[in-house]
């Protein structure tokens, strides 16, 4: 089968490649460009352990064709941090509240929230939930994933992190 | 899980696309968000030899008023839907809708004409369109043509569209100002298609019932639109009696299967709870 040429923007940098029609982004993604935090969880557009941003928008990466995403502009974990290296305030929100404990959910949680946050700068605890809820962690049971997020909203409104009471 | 091998198509108009599919018959499929064929790929259910993508075709996105109706593209995104401002205020069912089916990020990509084109009995669209009267816009190799939601579901998976068919826009004739409205749905959990839902656009005036539409989800092999029982509910102030009568016609034309979501006798009889619990919501929503 005749492969296509593809050239994207990933973390911002230019990417041309040449793929299978059929090569899903996560495989694109992990494979040909060996960026491995958009991870494989179940492969059935349920977990989001595989979201990635992509032009604006959420995408669960294993439902995606790499010839879809053509011309477009993606984001990953890789490219999360601030370009002096420092982590984004979400990051830092995940590892100052423990949202995470396998690790595994959470690139797909971090830019899921990461794009929440663009579309809504100060969420209540309810629309957190309802925002990451096409993301699954069998760890924490999400306290303290939307502690992060609330942490990392407070940090870019830069006002100060009001843990609620238990 | 790796779908089987295909060529990808990419056309920028509807009539490069209509083409397309026309030349390749039974061998090519049209690909709209990807969120239903994707996964059928991948477990090689679905093994189209050719896939076109309607995503480079931007007359297909975006909704827009003609008249008293509003139009939205086929290609326009769950997402978007939710988002409109034009939609939000002079359709809000489709809003309430759309931030029920799966999960933000499948909504990002799923799009409105792959919802109602696709004849899964699971999607949430299609009885929605019946219960609002929808028109589907459909160009094919003998030009377009026009067909009521009403009139468009065959069976599971089996619709109106013929080979080469490809569903340009819904039309949707905008409700009366002041209408009441809901979208009702039981789930086990975010992500899954409906154990059963009910869709209610109604009208009152002077305290009772002046209009009334009812569809109903994934409670039979095609959407169903509950005539009989929008029928009952006309003239009356929705009284519990009234109601019960409605629920009772409501449920007589469901005939789901019995799966993982329950019994088919408990599905149905989830239709007639969701109906009741949409009707008091349209209810106190109409003015």
């Amino acid at each position: 089968m005749a492969k296509s040429q593809v050239a994207m923007k990933v973390n911002g940098k230019a990417v041309e490649a040449l793929v299978e029609p059929r090569t899903l982004l996560i495989h694109f993604l992990r494979e040909q460009l060996s960026l491995t935090g958009p991870h494989i969880g179940c492969e059935t557009s349920h977990c989001g352990a595989c979201t990635v941003d992509l032009d604006g928008k959420s995408v669960k990466s294993c439902t995606v064709f790499a010839v879809q995403a053509n011309g477009a502009d993606i984001r990953t974990i890789e490219g999360m941090a601030n370009p002096d290296g420092t982590l984004h305030a979400l990051q830092e929100g995940f590892r100052e509240m423990h949202g995470l404990q396998c690790g595994f959910c959470t690139p797909g949680m971090i830019l899921r929230a990461y794009r929440l946050l663009q579309e809504n700068k100060n969420p209540s605890e309810e629309e957190i939930r309802y925002g990451i809820s096409g993301n699954l962690c069998r760890c924490t049971g999400y306290q303290n994933i939307v502690k992060a997020i609330q942490f990392a909203a407070a940090k870019l409104n830069g006002v100060a992190f009001q843990e609620a009471a238990e | 899980m790796i779908p089987g091998s295909f060529e990808y198509h990419r056309p920028s108009s509807v009539q490069e696309a209509v083409g397309l599919l026309a030349k390749l018959g039974d061998d090519g499929r049209a690909l709209a968000g990807g969120h239903s064929i994707i996964p059928m790929m991948k477990l090689r259910l679905a093994t189209p030899a050719h896939l076109v993508d309607l995503a480079g075709i931007a007359e297909l996105r975006g909704a827009r008023t003609d008249g008293s109706d509003i139009v939205i593209g086929a290609m326009t995104t769950q997402h978007e839907l939710a988002a409109s401002e034009l939609l939000g205020s002079k359709i809000p069912l489709l809003r309430e809708a759309a931030l029920q089916i799966a999960d933000p990020q499948v909504r990002y990509m799923g799009t409105l004409g792959g919802n109602v084109a696709n004849g899964d009995p699971g999607n949430d669209m299609p009885a929605v369109m019946m219960c609002l009267g929808a028109i589907f816009h459909i160009v094919g190799k003998g030009g377009q043509r026009r067909v009521a939601a009403r009139d468009f579901y065959q069976g599971a998976y089996f619709t109106a569209l013929e080979a080469g068919d490809v569903l340009t826009a819904v039309r949707i004739p905008v409700p009366p100002a002041g209408h009441g409205y809901a979208y009702e749905k039981l789930k086990r959990k975010i992500g899954d298609y409906a154990t059963a839902a009910a869709a209610v656009v109604l009208t009152v005036s002077g305290g009772r019932v002046a209009t009334c539409s009812i569809g109903l989800t994934n409670v039979a092999e095609t959407p169903l639109w509950a005539e009989e029982a929008a029928k009952i509910l006309v003239g009356s102030a929705l009284d519990a009696a009234t109601v019960k009568r409605a629920v009772a016609a409501a449920e007589a034309i469901t005939s789901p299967a019995s799966d993982a979501r329950g019994p088919a006798h408990y599905r149905t009889k989830m239709a007639g709870v969701m109906l009741t619990r949409a009707l008091d919501r349209a209810k106190a929503r109409a003015r």
